[in-house]
This record gives C-alpha cells, sequence and structure tokens, in this order.
C-alpha cells in the first residue's frame, strides 16, 4: 500500500464508496456529539488525507489498552490500522520485532517528524532512572522522550499512562509517573480507563486524524465526548438512587431488582467516562448493568480511594487507632482537670478559720 | 489527592479524633468534679433519685403554663429543627453508610424525597431560629459568638447535604467533599461549644429535677 496515498484513494480501490464513506463519518461524529454538518467536513477530510502515522509506545502497562482497542466496533480496529492510520510501530500488533522493529520506529519518527502521533499506553518509572521497565535496550522514560521530541501530540490511552494507574497505586516502588508529568510541551489527550473504551480510543484517534486538531478536553486532559458526564447521571438505575432504593448486599432483593449500588461502593457519582451510554462489546452491557458497581477506573488514584466496597461517604481512614487514643487522652486531660479541681477545693478548706 | 480524598481521609480521621477528645475531656472532667455533699433531708414521700431524675427530664420536655406564651413559638421552632436533624442524620441511606462503617450496625432507611423535604424544612426553622435571636431584644442581648458559632457549624452541613444530593451548582464529588468538610467542622467544633447541650442536656435536666424532688419542690 503506497504511503503516499489519501485515504479517499485507498478506500476508492477497495470498493468503498463516499456514501459509505460518509456514513462512517456521520457515526463518529455523532459518537462525538459533535454537529451534523461536522460529519460531511470530516468526511471530506478524511478523503484527502493521508493516512497518519502513529507510533504506539507500551509502558509499564498490561496490554489490557490494546486489548480493549482490538474489540472496537465502530469504528473497528481494522479500519483504524488499514484506513484510518498509518500504525508504524506497535509491539504487540506489528509483524516486526527485534532490531527492525526499532528501526521501524526511527524510521518513521524521521518521515513524519513534526506530524506523527503517539498514542502511549502504560506509565513511566522514574526510579532509578527508570531502569524497572527497560525495551530494546532503553528505559521507557528515554523511548518516551526521544520519540516525543518530534511528535505532533501524544495521546496517553489508560489510566496508567494518563495518571500514573496502578504501577502508581501506593507504594509505587517503581517511582511510575503519568505521561505528562514528563512530557510538557507537547499537546497531551488522556483517555482514561482501566481499560479505556474502545470506541473512546478509536474515536478520540479518528476525530484527531479528520479534524486535524485536539478535541475539547476536561479539567484533567480528556476529551469531554466520552469524559463529560458522571456514570451516576447516565446510569440507568439512577432513579433509584433518587428513591432511597438500595442494593445493601450483592445478592439481597435489592441486588436481584437491579437497585442503585451506591451502598456496596460503586463509584459512578465521582467517575467521568461513557460507559453508561457507549457501553461495552458493541454497546451490549457495562459493569453497573452487570450487577456490580463502578471502580471509578477512569479517575486518578482510583485503586487508593479505601476500597472498591467502601461506600463513598465512609471515611477512608483506619479511625480506630486514633479515636481510640483521642479517648483516652481526654478522659485523662478529664481527669486531671477535676482531680486539679479537687485539690484547689481542698486547700481552699484549709485555709478556712 | 483530590478534595475528596481529603475529606474522606485525614479531615475525617482528625475531625473523629477531635470530637471524641472533646467530648470524653468534658464529659470525665465534669463527672469527676468534686461535689457538694447533700446536707438536706430528703422530703417524707420524695420520688427515688431515678424516678426524680426522669421525671425532671420528662417535665422539662415542655415549657410550665406560665411560661408558655413566651417560649411557645421558640420550643415548637426548636422541636422541628431538632427532629428534622434527627432524620436527616438518622433516616438517610447515605448516612446511615456512615454509621455502619464506624459501629458496624446499620438499619432501613427512609425514602430520599421524604429526607429532602425534612431537610428543607429543618434549613427554614433553622434560619427562623437565627431571625428570631436577631431580632428579639432579649434574645440578641445575651446571644454570645458561641451562640452564632453553633448556629453556623449546624446549618451549613444542611445546605451543603441539599447541595450534594441535587447535585447543584458543582460537581458531586466538589459538593460531597465540601459537606464532608462542613460535618468535620461540626465535629471539631461540638464539644468546645453549646453544641455539647446533646450530652450535657441529659445532666442538667436530671440533675435539676433530683435537686429539687428531694425539697419536694415542683418543677
Amino acid at each position: 500500500m503506497p504511503d503516499n496515498a489519501t485515504i479517499g484513494e485507498l478506500l476508492a480501490r477497495q470498493g468503498i464508496s463516499r456514501r459509505a464513506l460518509l456514513k462512517y463519518a456521520t457515526y463518529l461524529a455523532s459518537i462525538m456529539a459533535l454537529p451534523p454538518a461536522a460529519s460531511v467536513a470530516m468526511a471530506d477530510a478524511l478523503a484527502k488525507s493521508h493516512r497518519q502515522s502513529v507510533i504506539w509506545l507500551s509502558f509499564q502497562e498490561c496490554t489490557g489498552c490494546t486489548e480493549s482497542l482490538t474489540r472496537s466496533f465502530s469504528p473497528n480496529l481494522e479500519d483504524i490500522i488499514f484506513n484510518l492510520i498509518s500504525l508504524d510501530y506497535h509491539e504487540t500488533l506489528q509483524a516486526a520485532s527485534g532490531e527492525a522493529a526499532e528501526a521501524a520506529r526511527l524510521s518513521a519518527m524521521k518521515a513524519n517528524k513534526g506530524k506523527y502521533v503517539v498514542v502511549v499506553d502504560g506509565s513511566v518509572s522514574t526510579l532509578d532512572g527508570g531502569i524497572y521497565s527497560t525495551n530494546a535496550g532503553k528505559t521507557n522514560l528515554q523511548v518516551l522522550k526521544e520519540t516525543a521530541e518530534d511528535a505532533l501530540a501524544i495521546i496517553s490511552v489508560g489510566t496508567c499512562a494518563a495518571f500514573g494507574g496502578i504501577p502508581h497505586a501506593r507504594p509505587n516502588p517503581t517511582g511510575a509517573v503519568a505521561v505528562s508529568d514528563i512530557i510538557t510541551n507537547k499537546p497531551i489527550i488522556n483517555i482514561s480507563g482501566c481499560p479505556p473504551i474502545p470506541e473512546a480510543i478509536a474515536g478520540t484517534i479518528a476525530y484527531l486524524v479528520t479534524l486535524g486538531k485536539i478535541p475539547e478536553l476536561d479539567h484533567l486532559g480528556r476529551p469531554k465526548s466520552f469524559f463529560g458526564e458522571s456514570i451516576h447521571d447516565r446510569c440507568y438505575r439512577r432513579p433509584f438512587y433518587d428513591k432511597g432504593l438500595f442494593a445493601k448486599s450483592f445478592d439481597d432483593e435489592g441486588a436481584r431488582n437491579g437497585w442503585c449500588l451506591y451502598e456496596v461502593g460503586c463509584k459512578g457519582p465521582v467517575t467521568y467516562n461513557a460507559c453508561a451510554t457507549v457501553k461495552w462489546n458493541g454497546g451490549v452491557s457495562f459493569p453497573i448493568q452487570s450487577g456490580h458497581g463502578c471502580l471509578g477506573c477512569s479517575e486518578p488514584n482510583f485503586w487508593d480511594k479505601g476500597g472498591f466496597y467502601k461506600p463513598l461517604p465512609a471515611s477512608t481512614g483506619e479511625n480506630g487507632t486514633i479515636v481510640a487514643g483521642a479517648l483516652v487522652a481526654g478522659a485523662a486531660v478529664g481527669a486531671a482537670s477535676a482531680a486539679l479541681s479537687r485539690s484547689r477545693k481542698n486547700a481552699a478548706k484549709e485555709k478556712q478559720p | 489527592m483530590t478534595l475528596l480524598d481529603f475529606a474522606r481521609g485525614p479531615a475525617l480521621s482528625f475531625a473523629y479524633a477531635v470530637f471524641v477528645f472533646g467530648v470524653a475531656w468534658r464529659l470525665v472532667s465534669l463527672l469527676l468534679l468534686p461535689r457538694n455533699k447533700e446536707l438536706s433531708q430528703a422530703k417524707p414521700g420524695a420520688p427515688s433519685v431515678f424516678s426524680a431524675a426522669v421525671l425532671g427530664f420528662v417535665r422539662h420536655l415542655w415549657p410550665q403554663k406560665a411560661y408558655l406564651r413566651g417560649t411557645l413559638f421558640a420550643t415548637l421552632n426548636g422541636y422541628v429543627f431538632h427532629l428534622g436533624l434527627a432524620i436527616i442524620v438518622f433516616g438517610l441511606a447515605q448516612h446511615i453508610l456512615v454509621f455502619q462503617s464506624l459501629f458496624g450496625i446499620n438499619w432501613p432507611n427512609l425514602p430520599s424525597s421524604l429526607i429532602s423535604v425534612a431537610a428543607v424544612v429543618t434549613l427554614a426553622s433553622l434560619v427562623v431560629a437565627l431571625v428570631r435571636r436577631l431580632t428579639s431584644p432579649v434574645l440578641r442581648l445575651i446571644s454570645t459568638g458561641n451562640d452564632y458559632i453553633a448556629w453556623f457549624v449546624t446549618t451549613l452541613p444542611v445546605i451543603t447535604g441539599l447541595l450534594a444530593v441535587s447535585h447543584l451548582g458543582a460537581p458531586y464529588e466538589t459538593l460531597l467533599a465540601i459537606h464532608i468538610l462542613s460535618i468535620a467542622l461540626l465535629l471539631i467544633v461540638f464539644p468546645f461549644g453549646k453544641l455539647m447541650h446533646a450530652f450535657l442536656v441529659f445532666l442538667t435536666r436530671t440533675g435539676t429535677g433530683i435537686f429539687y424532688a428531694r425539697r419536694g419542690a415542683e418543677i
């Protein structure tokens, strides 16, 4: 497949009509809540643009984010990597390995200097120079800095790349940090989640390629089209919350009736993601629909928020010792002040004639 | 650390510790204070200490007829916001979760809509109490900063709680954090001001009952 062909030419060669392209662009536009007119602009831009060079870097991660992307239904992975982008480096998906793989990354960086997009999944180890995660003789830290240098933009896929994620959880033995803690001079889009919703990854990449700009982001750098609303606000179980009808355990009447899972630790009210609307596996379901509370996986430090099954209003601290200590100390101070008062009274009595 | 993490973690732990320390300090120091020996003879037919204590407490639940005219409104309003606060604190599912996490016990919750109504009525009643304090010349004269602080730290959680439940003005996590922080403030202030009456009312009213019953005085 010649690299200089436009996406429109490539699609035409595969027998994909402009009508089909428009339909596809309309879907993309609607999933990202763009105005209807945007779909035509997107289709035109798509047809005229060259495939976007993408370098995908995997650091301290579990490959769950890539696994998630492979389950994207619309646009699906094949659509993306064969039609939208030129995936020039991806350790899991590329055929090449060893020196040849590294050479592919370096040549893509050279050929598309200042124009390629870097996708990162996984956090970056920084402790002891980042030696706890290396690849091809280089630390992740080195590879990130080197690759980001001439990148157009960076997409941090998954909570690990976006916020540090599980490697960043206490006690964080590798000094794991988010991509945005290292790279500060490039536009960064965070698509958090553990893993992120495949449509959120694919949709954001498609947006960037077709419109050539960064989508509107929230205060944590996440596209508002996917992370603009809380799970709770769009949850189909929300009416039960409003009525005060809660499941008290995973096997009680409330759970069987599909009542709100707030009491069994659901973090939906403080979690921003599109799970309740876009859902998973092509819109089949999402965790709450399957009977489990939201873990809050698209939020920073979700692993260290006091436990998945601890309800939101409950204190996250271990209060037993501190409260017992306070009780003993308070009683001791009280007893001492009473004793002082007693001794004063006795002294006053002795003074009396 | 987000504001909510701070509120649910260190802020609540600190507030619980201060609350328990302060309440223990004040109660122990008060109960261990040297008391004057009772030198009077108990009037014949005086009730037992226990009955006198209970009667004294029950008698004070409603003003004497002679004072009723001047105190009826304040008494009724006091009942409204005290009962309202009790309904909110012990009836809302989210609050029961806090008690469950602290003491391991729970009970059935009231419907959220009922709690919302109770909260609005409570808030109105608290506002009325403040207006009365500010407009009544006598009450205003005898009010100190302590009274206004007690009113403020009690009213703030009602307002922040209403906002949190109705998701008004800010994202839920911010509203919840502010609500929890307002509770932390209440707990910290509680033992050192007039809010301590929640514990001391049982000592003062029963004590008064015992004192007067022994002397055969009707209260």
